[in-house]
C-alpha cells in the first residue's frame, strides 16, 4: 500500500509544527528543568557548578517536603474516593430512570464550570473551623441541626485536615465522574441486561458479573484522570489557605521556594511531581496505546 | 489544580452530540408497582433532592453573602439573610450591599475585557490546529503514527509545574509582557495535545466512507480537509472551543507565573479582591467570585449539553 | 503540481498565523527603556487601599519638588508583595530593572545584594544628610558590611500588643499597665481565661505566628540577644531560646482554636468584637481599630509586647537604586523625595505608619502614631523577622514553615531543631 514520501509525507508535514512546538515547550522545558534541578541556583546569583542529585537527595530526606508528599497522599485518596462514590451514586440513581434528569445532571454537573479561585472564596468560610459561639460555616449548620458533635476544625487538623481541603475539590469533580459514568451505563446494551434477567440472575448478580465489567475502562480513565488533577492541586489550596505550613502539598511547596528565588530547589520539586504524574500516565497511554493497535 | 479535565483518552464509536448521555428508551413499567416500589421512588426523589441542596450550598452563601451591606458580612452569620437587603432604603445614605456588586465590579472589569481577548482566540485558535492534527492522526498512516500521537498526549498530563520555571525564563529573555498575549500563547501551545485528541477521537468515530471518497492521493489532504473534513467537524469544535474556553478562563497557575494584575486575566484580580494585602472586603469578594464566574457558567448553562458531549467524546469503549 | 501548492500554502499559513501572535506580542510590548530622560520607573506593591493611597500621596510631592520629571507606575499587585517579587527576580535577571524598586528594608535585600544587583548608596545618604534624621540604631539596621542599599519610606512597629479595655476590665485586669514580662502576661492570660473569655489571645495565620514568636524572643533574650541571632552572637539552641519557645508553646494555650485559618484582619476582629483581650499585631492594625469606631485610650490600647519595653521591633518599605537603573538621576530625585520631610510626612499620614525621619512634628499624627514616633526616636531599633528585616528571604521561609509546624504538633524540641537547621543552612 506504501508508495512512499509521496504518501506519508504530507502528514508529518502538516502535523510537525505540532510536533516542534510541543517538542520545545513540553519536552525542551522539562530537560531544561531537570538541568537547573541539578545546579546550585539557590539565589538570584546563578549557578556556579553542577551538583547531580544532590538536590533531590536533600529534598527526599527533609521532613518539609516529605509532610507534603504526605498532605498530597491523603488529599488524594480522599479526593478519589469521595468523587468516585458520589459520581457512582448519582449516575445510578439517575440510570434507573427519574423525572427531571436533565436538572438533576445540570446541578450536579455545574459546580465544574466554576474555578477554583471563585470557589474557593467562599470554601474559605464553610470551611471555617472556629466552633461553639463563634462558629461560621459548616460548623455552623451543623451546630444549629442539633449535630453538634459533627463540628471539626476541618483543615486545621494535624494529619486529616488536607481531607477537608479535597472537600472543595470533590463538590466540584463529582458530577463530572457522574457523567463519565452515566454514559458508562448508558454504554451497556440493553440486549445484555436483558438476556441477564432472563437467564434469572439476580439484580445483584447482574451487576457483579455485567455492568461492573462494562464499566471498568470508564472507572479507569475517571480514576486516572482525578489522581493527575489531584497531583496538580495547587489553586485550590493557595485560595483557600494560601502557601502555609499546614496544607503545604509539593505544587505550592514549589511555589513558595520560586518566591524565595531557590530556583534549583523549586526545579527539582518540579521534577519529582512530573516523576510522580508519569509514573500514572505512561503505563496508562502504553495500555491505551496497545488496545487501539489491537482493535483497528 | 487548574480546572482542566480531561475527556476519556478511548475513542467511542458513534458518540451522539450529548456524548452518548441521552436516555435509554424507558423501560417498560413493571406490571403491578408495589407500595415498596412507590416508598423506594419517593426516597430516591428525596436523597437527589438533598443532593442538590448540598451541591448549592456554596452557591446560597455566595450569593447571600454578596448583598449584604459591611456590617452584616461576618462568616459568624453566613447562613442568615441580609439584616437589610440592598434595596431597601438606607436612611442615612450609608453602604448597602450593592455596593458589593459595584466594588467587584469595578476591581474586575478590565481584567474580564482581557479574559475574553485571551479566551476567545485561545479557544479557535487551538482547535482550528487540533482539527487539522486530529484528521491527520485518524485518517492518515504514517511511520511511527502512534509514537507521535503519543508523544502529543503525554503534554496533556504533565504538572506545569514542572515547566514553569524555565517557561518564565524564556518568557522573560524575549522579552514578552507580563499580560494576556503572552498567555495566548501559552494556552494555545499547551491546548494543542487536548484538542488534538477529541479531534481524533471525534475523527474516528465518524463512518469512514463519509471521508474515503475523496481519498485520492496525499496531496489532496488539505483539499479534503477543507472541503469534507471541516463542514463534519462542527460537533468537535463546539467541544473543544466550550473546553479550551473554559480552561482558558479558569486558570489560575499560568496567570500567576506569566503576568501580573495589571494586564492578566480576571483570575488573578479576583484572588487579589478576596485576599488583598489590606482590610478584605468578603461581600465584594463574593460578588466578584460570581461575576467572574458567571461567562463560563453561562457557556455551561446554553450549551451545557454539548460541554457534556465534550466530557464524553468516547470516554466508553463500545 | 497545483496539490502541491495548495499544501505548502496551508503550512505556510499555520506558521504565518504562530508567527502572528508572537510578532503582536512582540509589537505590543510596553518597553520602559524609552530615550526619554525626564521619566522615573517606580516598581511596586503597594496598588490597592491605603498603600496605593500613600503611593499617590508620595507622587504628588515628587510631582512639586520635580515636575519635569514623569513618574511612572510599575506596581504589581498581589499576594502581599510576592507576585511583585517574582516579577522583579525575572526582570533583574533579564538585565531589565526598574529605576527603583520597594523592598522590605533589611535582610530581604541580601539575595540582591549578593547577586550584584544594588547600588550602595551611602554617598547619597550623606549628600542628604539622611545618617543625622535617621535613628542610630535604623542606620545600624540598614547597613551591610559597611554599605547602605536604600531609602526606607515609611517605618512600621511589629512589637504592639492591641489591647481590648472593656474585656480586660470586666476580667478585673488593668488594661493601661502592660504586665512586667512573659510570665506576668501568661498570668493574665489565665485569669482572664478563667473569667470566662474562652480565647483570651486572638491569633491568626502562619506569618502572625511567627510575629508573635519574634517578639516573644525579643522578650526573652532582649534587644542585644534577640539581634545576635540574625548575626550568629547568640545561639539558636540556647537556654534563651528554649524559655522563649516554652513562652510561646505556652501563650498558643490561650489562643483562638481558628487561628491557621486567619488573616491578621480576622484575628484583630476577634478582639475587636470583645472575643479576646489581646492582640500582637504590627501597627497597620491601627487602621482596623479606627474603621470599627473605637476610640484609643477608652475602648482599647496598646503596649509593646511585654518584656520589649524600650525596644522598637521595625519593618520598613524601602526604595533602592539598581545596577544598570535606566534614568538613575531621575532615580536619585525620587529617592530623595521620599527622604525628604514632605515626601515621608504625606505617605505616612495616608498609610498610616510613621516617618524614618526624627525631625518630624508629631502633633500632626493620629494618636496612636504619636505613641510610635516618640517610641522609634528614642527606643532601641531591632529588625522584625516577619516582615523581611531580620533575615533573607529563604532563612524566613523556613522559620515560617517550622512555626507552622509547631503550630499543628505542639513540639517544642523539634521546633527548636528545625529553628537551628534553618539558620545553619542560612549562615552555613
Amino acid at each position: 500500500m506504501r508508495k512512499g514520501v509521496r504518501n506519508w509525507g504530507p502528514p508529518l508535514l502538516l502535523i510537525s509544527p505540532t510536533i516542534i512546538i510541543l517538542g520545545i515547550f513540553v519536552y525542551g522545558l522539562i530537560a531544561v528543568n531537570i538541568q537547573v534541578s541539578m545546579t546550585n541556583r539557590h539565589s538570584l546569583v546563578p549557578a556556579t557548578e553542577f551538583v547531580g542529585i544532590d538536590n533531590y537527595i536533600q529534598l527526599l530526606t527533609e521532613d518539609r517536603f516529605l509532610h507534603s508528599l504526605m498532605n498530597l497522599a491523603v488529599f488524594t485518596v480522599v479526593f478519589i474516593a469521595g468523587t468516585m462514590v458520589f459520581g457512582f451514586i448519582w449516575a445510578w440513581m439517575l440510570d434507573k430512570g427519574v423525572g427531571a434528569e436533565g436538572i438533576f445532571r445540570s446541578v450536579y454537573l455545574f459546580p465544574m464550570a466554576i474555578s477554583f479561585v471563585a470557589s474557593g472564596v467562599v470554601w474559605r468560610w464553610l470551611l471555617n473551623s472556629a466552633e461553639g459561639d463563634r462558629a461560621s460555616g459548616l460548623n455552623r449548620i451543623f451546630e444549629s441541626l442539633g449535630l453538634g458533635f459533627l463540628q471539626n476544625s476541618w483543615w486545621n487538623e494535624p494529619i486529616w485536615g488536607m481531607a477537608a481541603i479535597a472537600m472543595p475539590a470533590i463538590w466540584q469533580l463529582s458530577g463530572y465522574i457522574m457523567a463519565l459514568f452515566l454514559a458508562g451505563f448508558r454504554g451497556i446494551p440493553e440486549e445484555l441486561r436483558e438476556a441477564a434477567r432472563m437467564d434469572g440472575a439476580s439484580e445483584w448478580k447482574l451487576y457483579r458479573h455485567v455492568i461492573f465489567p462494562q464499566l471498568s475502562p470508564v472507572a479507569l480513565s475517571a480514576l486516572i484522570i482525578v489522581s493527575h488533577m489531584s497531583l496538580k492541586v495547587f489553586d485550590l489550596i493557595m485560595a483557600i489557605t494560601k502557601s502555609i505550613y499546614q496544607t503545604e502539598v509539593p505544587a505550592t511547596y514549589m511555589w513558595v521556594t520560586l518566591t524565595s528565588n531557590d530556583y534549583a530547589k523549586s526545579a527539582a520539586i518540579a521534577t519529582v511531581l512530573l516523576i510522580l504524574a508519569s509514573v500514572l500516565i505512561v503505563p496508562y497511554l502504553i495500555h491505551t496505546a496497545r488496545a487501539e493497535k489491537s482493535n483497528r | 489544580m487548574t480546572t482542566t479535565i480531561e475527556p476519556g483518552l478511548e475513542p467511542r464509536q458513534n458518540a451522539g452530540l450529548d456524548g452518548g448521555l441521552s436516555k435509554r428508551p424507558s423501560r417498560q413499567p413493571r406490571v403491578g408497582q408495589t407500595r415498596r416500589g412507590r416508598i423506594g421512588r419517593t426516597g430516591k426523589y428525596a436523597l437527589l433532592i438533598l443532593f442538590v441542596i448540598v451541591v448549592m450550598m456554596p452557591v446560597y452563601v455566595l450569593f447571600v453573602t454578596s448583598l449584604k451591606p459591611p456590617a452584616d458580612v461576618n462568616p459568624a452569620t453566613s447562613w442568615g439573610w441580609p439584616t437589610r437587603w440592598p434595596w431597601e432604603p438606607v436612611a442615612e445614605g450609608g453602604p448597602t450591599g450593592f455596593d458589593n456588586w459595584t466594588t467587584a465590579w469595578t476591581a474586575l472589569s478590565p481584567a474580564l475585557g482581557r479574559t475574553f481577548l485571551l479566551a476567545i482566540p485561545a479557544a479557535l485558535i487551538s482547535s482550528f490546529l487540533g482539527s487539522m492534527n486530529g484528521f491527520v492522526l485518524s485518517r492518515w498512516r504514517f511511520p511511527h503514527a502512534d509514537l507521535v500521537f503519543t508523544f502529543i498526549l503525554f503534554g496533556m498530563f504533565i504538572p506545569y509545574q514542572a515547566i514553569m520555571t524555565p517557561l518564565v525564563q524564556m518568557k522573560t529573555s524575549f522579552g514578552l509582557p507580563s499580560d494576556i498575549s503572552t498567555l495566548l500563547i501559552v494556552h494555545i501551545i499547551y491546548g494543542l495535545p487536548i484538542c488534538t485528541l477529541i479531534f481524533r477521537n471525534y475523527y474516528v468515530s465518524i463512518p469512514a466512507e463519509l471521508m474515503e471518497a475523496s481519498r485520492v492521493d496525499g496531496a489532496g489532504m488539505l483539499r479534503t480537509f477543507a472541503s469534507i473534513v471541516l463542514p463534519l467537524s462542527l460537533p468537535g469544535f463546539v467541544v473543544t472551543i466550550i473546553w479550551q474556553f473554559t480552561s482558558a478562563w479558569n486558570d489560575y497557575l499560568f496567570a500567576l507565573f506569566l503576568s501580573d494584575t495589571a494586564g492578566g486575566p480576571v483570575s488573578l484580580a479576583l484572588n487579589n479582591l478576596a485576599q488583598g494585602a489590606q482590610l478584605a472586603n468578603y461581600g465584594a469578594a463574593m460578588a466578584g467570585a460570581l461575576i467572574a464566574s458567571l461567562p463560563t457558567l453561562l457557556v455551561y448553562i446554553i450549551l451545557g449539553k454539548y460541554f457534556i458531549g465534550g466530557l464524553m467524546s468516547g470516554s466508553v469503549k463500545s | 503540481m497545483r496539490k502541491r501548492m495548495s499544501l505548502l500554502v496551508g503550512a505556510v499559513a499555520v506558521s504565518v498565523a504562530l508567527a502572528g501572535c508572537a510578532g503582536g506580542n512582540a509589537g505590543s510590548e510596553s518597553t520602559s527603556d524609552s530615550g526619554d530622560e525626564n521619566q522615573v520607573e517606580v516598581f511596586t506593591w503597594w496598588a490597592s487601599g491605603s498603600e496605593k493611597v500613600g503611593l499617590d500621596a508620595l507622587v504628588e510631592v515628587f510631582a512639586e519638588q520635580y515636575p519635569d520629571i514623569e513618574f511612572v507606575n510599575a506596581a504589581v499587585a498581589g499576594g502581599a508583595g510576592s507576585n511583585a517579587k517574582a516579577a522583579l527576580a525575572s526582570r533583574l535577571e533579564a538585565d531589565n530593572p526598574p529605576d527603583t524598586f520597594q523592598a522590605h528594608a533589611g535582610a530581604e535585600l541580601s539575595d540582591y545584594i549578593a547577586a550584584d544587583q544594588l547600588q550602595d548608596l551611602s554617598a547619597f545618604y550623606d549628600e542628604n544628610g539622611l545618617t543625622d534624621v535617621f535613628p542610630e540604631s535604623l542606620i545600624e539596621r540598614l547597613t551591610v558590611d559597611g554599605k547602605i542599599y536604600s531609602v526606607p519610606s515609611n517605618i512600621h512597629r511589629a512589637n504592639v500588643t492591641w489591647v481590648n479595655s472593656s474585656v480586660l476590665d470586666k476580667a478585673g485586669i488593668d488594661p493601661t499597665k502592660a504586665p512586667a514580662d512573659m510570665d506576668a502576661w501568661i498570668a493574665d492570660l489565665q485569669k482572664l481565661k478563667d473569667s470566662g473569655v474562652e480565647s483570651p489571645l486572638a491569633l491568626g495565620t502562619e506569618w502572625t505566628q511567627m510575629q508573635l514568636l519574634e517578639t516573644v524572643l525579643l522578650s526573652d533574650l532582649g534587644a542585644e540577644g534577640y539581634s545576635g541571632l540574625w548575626d550568629g552572637t547568640t545561639k539558636w539552641d540556647s537556654d534563651g531560646v528554649k524559655t522563649a519557645v516554652d513562652h510561646y508553646s505556652q501563650l498558643l494555650g490561650f489562643v483562638n482554636s481558628d487561628y491557621t485559618g486567619l488573616d491578621w484582619d480576622a484575628a484583630t476582629q476577634i478582639l475587636i468584637d470583645g472575643n479576646a483581650g489581646y492582640n500582637v499585631m504590627g501597627d497597620w492594625a491601627e487602621a482596623a481599630f479606627v474603621q470599627a469606631g473605637l476610640t484609643y485610650d477608652t475602648d482599647y490600647t496598646t503596649w509593646p509586647v511585654p518584656g520589649t519595653e524600650g525596644v522598637f521591633d521595625f519593618l520598613a518599605d524601602s526604595f533602592t537604586l539598581p545596577v544598570g537603573a535606566p534614568h538613575e538621576a531621575a532615580a536619585k530625585d525620587w529617592l530623595t523625595t521620599i527622604s525628604s520631610a514632605e515626601g515621608q510626612k504625606a505617605f505616612n499620614l495616608a498609610k498610616g505608619s510613621i516617618p524614618a525621619r526624627t525631625d518630624t512634628d508629631a502633633s500632626e499624627y493620629p494618636a496612636y502614631q504619636q505613641t510610635a514616633i516618640s517610641s522609634f526616636a528614642n527606643d532601641t531599633v531591632v529588625s522584625s523577622l516577619a516582615h523581611g528585616a531580620a533575615a533573607p528571604i529563604a532563612w524566613s521561609a523556613d522559620i515560617s514553615s517550622a512555626v507552622g509546624k509547631f503550630g499543628s504538633d505542639k513540639d517544642s524540641d523539634s521546633l527548636i531543631k528545625a529553628l537551628v537547621a534553618a539558620s545553619d543552612k542560612a549562615q552555613g
